[in-house]
């Protein structure tokens, strides 16, 4: 039985296309994903992202605890955000994940949607040894999300919160649309924008606030299909598409939330540092299409005769007006200009390894 | 509900095919063009290709995803739908009309008349 968010009258009030996804019945569109996308890129858009995961870790040694369960740094300041994985003593991902810091001794993680109970268990294995308190509060917790280089414009309407303070990856907790919130300027598109997590009875409230704030700039709902192309248009891994457990956060790029440099004894800290230094088999790349096709998941690449990858993610890229990917490639084929052929339907069409992000015009501050 | 005219004889595979003159003009039906959503490039068969019922002449991206397209006769191709290459959005607003895909002269004028009709066809996509 799929769950539905607060918000599940709205998005059908809205003739949405709604199909399950991780356990819910989400929005994937409103109308056409490619104008949905292009609101997001040049104006604003609203998202309900209900379905992810959050986990509450309190408690003396909740540092500590992220400490061995992160691979990125848990000492930030108050009120700070992170991006990190969390992986399994073989290096691989069991997870990519934001972690707010709330408080000296609390912190907010926020996981995929579509491994919140692998989460749960993983993270409720490892409670031992440390004098904290983890709290799923998934099932209370909704989150609309407010993104486009118009989103702060909108969000000042609703808060008495100093939002201009808040930088990228900063959050507070306040009063917005009237109800108690976390607001952080965080997001998944590659431009400047909020997300709001509320108890669900405030969801609508909240939802109902942005929508009528944002009319001035045109804003719409966005659903699951514009959140993927807007993500991939600024190169960010998907879980369960780019990433997963047979693959590392070093292959995919991501060594840059493994803190090696830190003395902090993460799990798989030895595995990655060894493959750091011997250098992985294969890198997570970027490709810009040159020929005609879109290639997707699952798409065979190769050079003349040779496998030498696969794409994990393809799409048209509205913003750039041609297809683009992400894939894996053996080592030797990573760099930049590195011309490759993917097999779609059949006939080879030809891919070029380019720098991450595609899109690089982005309103993120 | 999609649009699913009289006039013309479809496919299993949610093809179109109206007669035109001496040949067959073959696109893709409105129930498929919704499913697919946004359809962002067609990739057609070329002018004077052998066509096959039932094989595959060329695909059809959305946002979301891939399909081919199948020819529903024997025959040859004899045209193509140029404007699809500068407008493929043209499949999803007017399916049956500006968004037809190829143009097929049969070599057997019998097996149109063994395609479904709109009746049939709407059984089969169970609307």
């Amino acid at each position: 039985m799929n769950k539905k968010t607060p918000l599940y009258e709205k998005h059908v009030s809205l003739e949405a296309t709604i199909q399950p996804f991780a356990g819910y019945l989400m929005p994937i569109k409103y109308g056409a994903i490619k104008k949905e996308h292009m609101a997001v890129r040049e104006s604003v858009g609203a998202f309900d992202l209900t379905h992810m995961g959050e986990f509450r870790v309190t408690g003396t040694d909740a540092t500590a605890f992220l400490d061995k369960l992160l691979t990125n740094d848990a000492s930030v300041k108050n009120g700070k955000a992170y991006y990190s994985t969390m992986c399994y003593p073989d290096g691989g991902i069991v997870d990519d994940l934001i972690v707010y810091r709330i408080g000296d001794q609390e912190y907010l993680m926020v996981v995929n949607a579509a491994n919140l109970d692998k989460d749960w268990a993983w993270v409720e294995s490892h409670l031992q040894g440390f004098d904290i308190k983890v709290v799923n509060e998934s099932d209370d917790t909704a989150l609309v999300a407010i993104q486009g280089p118009r989103a702060l414009e909108v969000c000042v309407k609703l808060t008495d919160s100093d939002l201009d303070s808040i930088g990228y990856y900063e959050h507070t907790t306040g009063k917005f649309a009237g109800v108690d919130a976390l607001i952080a300027r965080t997001g998944y598109t590659g431009e400047d924008g909020f997300e709001i997590y509320m108890k669900y009875p405030d969801a609508v409230t909240v939802w109902d606030s942005v929508m009528e704030a944002g009319k001035e700039f045109g804003i719409i709902p966005i659903g699951l299909g514009a959140r993927d192309t807007l993500r991939l248009e600024v190169g960010y891994p998907l879980y369960g598409n780019d990433i997963d457990h047979s693959t590392t956060p070093i292959e995919a790029k991501l060594g840059w939330v493994v803190k090696l440099k830190t003395d902090k004894p993460f799990i798989a800290r030895e595995v990655l540092e060894q493959q750091k230094a011997e250098k992985p088999g294969r890198y997570l790349v970027g490709m810009e299409v040159t020929g005609r096709g879109i290639p997707r998941h699952g798409t065979p690449l190769y050079s003349g005769d040779r496998k030498v990858g696969i794409v994990t993610s393809g799409t048209i890229a509205p913003a750039l007006g041609k297809a683009v990917c992400l894939g894996y490639v053996e080592r030797g084929f990573q760099k930049r200009g590195s011309e490759l052929e993917a097999e779609v339907r059949g006939k080879r069409i030809s891919v070029k390894v380019v720098k991450l992000p595609f899109y690089t015009q982005g309103s993120r501050k | 509900m999609s649009s699913i005219p009289e006039n013309v004889r479809y496919t299993e595979t949610h093809e179109w095919v109206r007669k035109d003159g001496d040949r067959y003009l073959v696109g893709l039906t409105d129930h498929a063009q919704h499913e697919m959503g946004e359809i962002v490039m067609a990739e057609l068969p070329e002018v004077g290709a052998e066509a096959t019922k039932g094989d595959a002449m060329g695909g059809l991206e959305a946002v979301k995803t891939a399909e081919d397209f199948f020819s529903p006769l024997d025959g040859e191709v004899v045209a193509v739908n140029e404007e699809l290459e500068a407008n493929p959005s043209l499949i999803n607003e007017e399916p049956f009309k500006g968004g037809w895909l190829f143009a097929v002269k049969a070599s057997d004028d019998s097996q149109y008349d063994g395609l479904l009709t709109a009746e049939e066809y709407k059984i089969h996509i169970g609307e």
